[in-house]
């Protein structure tokens, strides 16, 4: 099938720390639908990041295939991997990261200056600002923008290329719950409004409860016990 | 990413930090400077050596005694015998005018005011053949050379150390050597320092010289002798009639010179190594200062590089290659020295500037040029500094890896 935007295959991971060699992954394989807003949870050490990493084309797996969007980028280099992630991956964090000293329309320009669009892209900014509520902010520095405000920015940038996936980690991580709520329920909306793929990385059961699909990292492996049990939940609810 | 979109990410960077951008600016600025004020001093100076040698005169030829080589002992002095034998119109048809001359230093006085002077005993010839002008009086002729006079032609710089003035001095007495000499004349004021002072002498007759004031066991002999050549091109030809009569007078055998002819070419050929040389050296020690704010720079950008991890790992998630942040990082080492370059031109120059006026003060003919190839060569030298020690730690930044980056705290 054409239609995964994510189609990894045993993927492992090891990280040799000295003499000792410590396995992130064991062999994980994943599909994700074009379409799709996915949790990954699981403990702290479980691997998650490390998957998350891989998703997102910062690293690359030690052993496996990983096509994303149909192109296989596991064995890639560096220069095509930045390629990749500039045309096909949108990244939010939990410590929003924009550059200081840097208005917003320009944080969000930043991508296309990457991917090396030459046309419109101080309107193609200004458009994703404003798809995510912030069309009279334009000109503000993150300083002078609250937390929420900067995640929304953040959001933009992560839009801002029309990205076959957006990979979300712990977005709300450093908000209170009510501002969390708000974003959480702008990335769903963007989703259904713009059909843009979403794995979003959270420790919160309640916002992975409202995505389509939950999967647990646990040892380098997703945990089959709780995708039944998540299963289970998200066909009752 | 588009060059001039790099250069204002990087004066943005650079401007967030002022004090530290200035601080390594200040490196650049200093080496820079001293680059342009060494060169443009050196330059000054040999312009000045080389200015006070042409205006001897291109068509000149000097011929002392002793050989180039080594080896020949016992070289005959230089007489005003062989100083007559090259005024031969058919021996020496190249040459038209001769001026031997002696020299000594000597003590000048008068009114109770005494000075060091050079002593320079002439002839008549020696007015025209060496652009001895004077602002007054009247020069040695051949009855003061015939009558060994005891006559002087003061300089003006002597002359205000004798007199307080140089003007309306003709009559006065002077004592040279303790000897009382009558004034006759002053020659026109002509500045200068360096190898010889113009300004500051007393011309004798040669005779006179010879006779009543230097002590010289050889009573004929003369320490240099003048030749004037027809022009400028005929100075080689000239220089090779006056060593086959000298040859000849001398009896010396083939390639035992026992005498040496300059001409101008030969001073200025000796000048131009020894300011050359300076030049280098000055400039050297200055390229030095220069190298040490290119260390400064690339300190301050590995600090930077370190500093901004999270930014750069941040940069590479949203889809930069190496190469764009190797541009962002060399954009911003290249601004601080070009700034550092353009400010370190002005300084020199300044620098130049003040040199000048305090050479002039002081009297001394240094008048400092800042050439545009010198400017150039700071400004392209301060680029490649920047480029050169902003590799390092650019490259640096653009290996690091993203994912490490971003977990940088």
């Amino acid at each position: 099938m054409d239609s995964w935007v994510v189609n990894a295959k045993n993927l492992s991971k090891v990280y040799k720390m000295g003499e000792v060699e410590v396995h992130a992954l064991r062999g994980l394989s994943l599909k994700v639908k074009s379409g799709e807003v996915m949790a990954i949870m699981g403990p702290s050490g479980s691997g998650k990041s490390t998957l998350m990493n891989i998703l997102g084309c910062l690293d690359r797996p030690t052993s496996g295939t990983y096509e994303l969007d149909g192109e296989p980028v596991a064995n890639l280099e560096d220069d095509q991997l930045a390629d990749i992630r500039s045309r096909k991956v949108g990244f939010i964090f939990q410590t929003f990261n924009l550059l200081g000293r840097t208005s917003a329309l320009d944080n969000v320009e930043l991508p296309l200056r990457y991917a090396g669009a030459t046309n419109g892209r101080r309107e193609r900014a200004r458009k994703a600002l404003e798809s995510v509520g912030l069309g009279d902010r334009l000109h503000h520095r993150p300083n002078e923008l609250s937390g929420g405000q900067q995640q929304r920015v953040a959001i933009a940038r992560a839009l801002v290329n029309n990205p076959a996936i957006i990979m979300a980690d712990e977005p709300t991580g450093n908000l209170d719950s009510q501002v969390g709520e708000d974003i959480i329920n702008l990335l769903l909306g963007l989703n259904k409004e713009h059909g843009v793929t979403l794995i979003i990385v959270t420790h919160d059961p309640e916002i992975a409860a409202r995505t389509n699909r939950i999967i647990t990292i646990r040892d380098g492996h997703i945990d089959e016990k709780a995708k039944k049990i998540n299963k289970a939940k998200s066909s009752q609810g | 990413m588009n060059i001039s979109t790099s250069i204002f990410a990087a004066l943005d960077s650079l401007t967030a930090n002022k004090l530290r951008s200035g601080l390594t600016i200040l490196g650049i600025v200093i080496g820079v400077g001293a680059v342009i004020a060494m060169l443009a001093i050196g330059r000054g100076a040999e312009a000045s050596i080389t200015g006070q040698i042409e205006g001897i005169g291109s068509n000149l030829l000097f011929v002392v005694r002793g050989g180039e080589n080594p080896e020949v002992r016992n070289a005959k002095d230089l007489t005003l015998d062989d100083a007559e034998a090259l005024r031969d119109v058919f021996q020496a048809p190249a040459v038209i005018g001769v001026a031997p001359m002696l020299e000594q230093g000597g003590v000048v006085s008068a009114q109770g005011e005494s000075t060091n002077t050079s002593l320079y005993g002439v002839t008549a010839d020696y007015e025209w053949v060496r652009n001895a002008t004077l602002a007054e009086g009247e020069f040695i002729n051949e009855t003061h050379l015939l009558g060994r006079s005891a006559v002087a032609i003061l300089g003006p710089a002597v002359a205000d150390d004798l007199f307080g003035r140089h003007e309306g001095l003709v009559g006065e007495t002077v004592r040279v050597n303790g000897q009382p000499f009558r004034v006759i004349g002053v020659t026109k004021e002509k500045g200068g320092s360096g190898f010889t002072n113009d300004d500051n002498r007393v011309l004798v007759p040669l005779t006179t010289a010879q006779t009543r004031l230097f002590e010289r066991l050889a009573p004929n002999s003369v320490d240099m002798i003048t030749v004037q050549a027809l022009d400028s091109e005929a100075v080689p030809q000239a220089s090779e009639e006056i060593a086959a009569i000298l040859r000849a007078r001398h009896r010396t055998d083939l390639g035992a010179d026992d005498f040496t002819i300059f001409n101008q070419q030969d001073f200025l050929a000796t000048a131009s190594t020894i300011t050359g040389v300076l030049t280098i050296f000055l400039g050297g020690i200055a390229a030095i200062s220069l190298l040490v704010g290119g260390i400064g720079i690339m300190n301050i950008m590995l600090v930077s590089v370190i500093e901004r991890t999270r930014e750069i790992g941040l940069r590479k998630a949203l889809g930069a290659r190496r190469r764009d942040i190797l541009i962002q990082f060399l954009a911003e080492s290249s601004l601080l020295s070009l700034v550092g370059g353009i400010l370190g031109i002005v300084l020199g120059w300044l620098i130049a500037i003040a040199v000048g006026a305090i050479a002039a003060a002081s009297q001394a003919d240094i008048n400092p040029t800042i050439s545009l190839d010198s400017i150039l060569l700071a400004t392209l030298f301060s680029m490649a500094v920047g480029l050169f020690f902003g590799l390092y730690p650019a490259n640096r930044a653009a290996s690091l890896e993203p994912v490490e980056a971003l977990r940088y705290e």
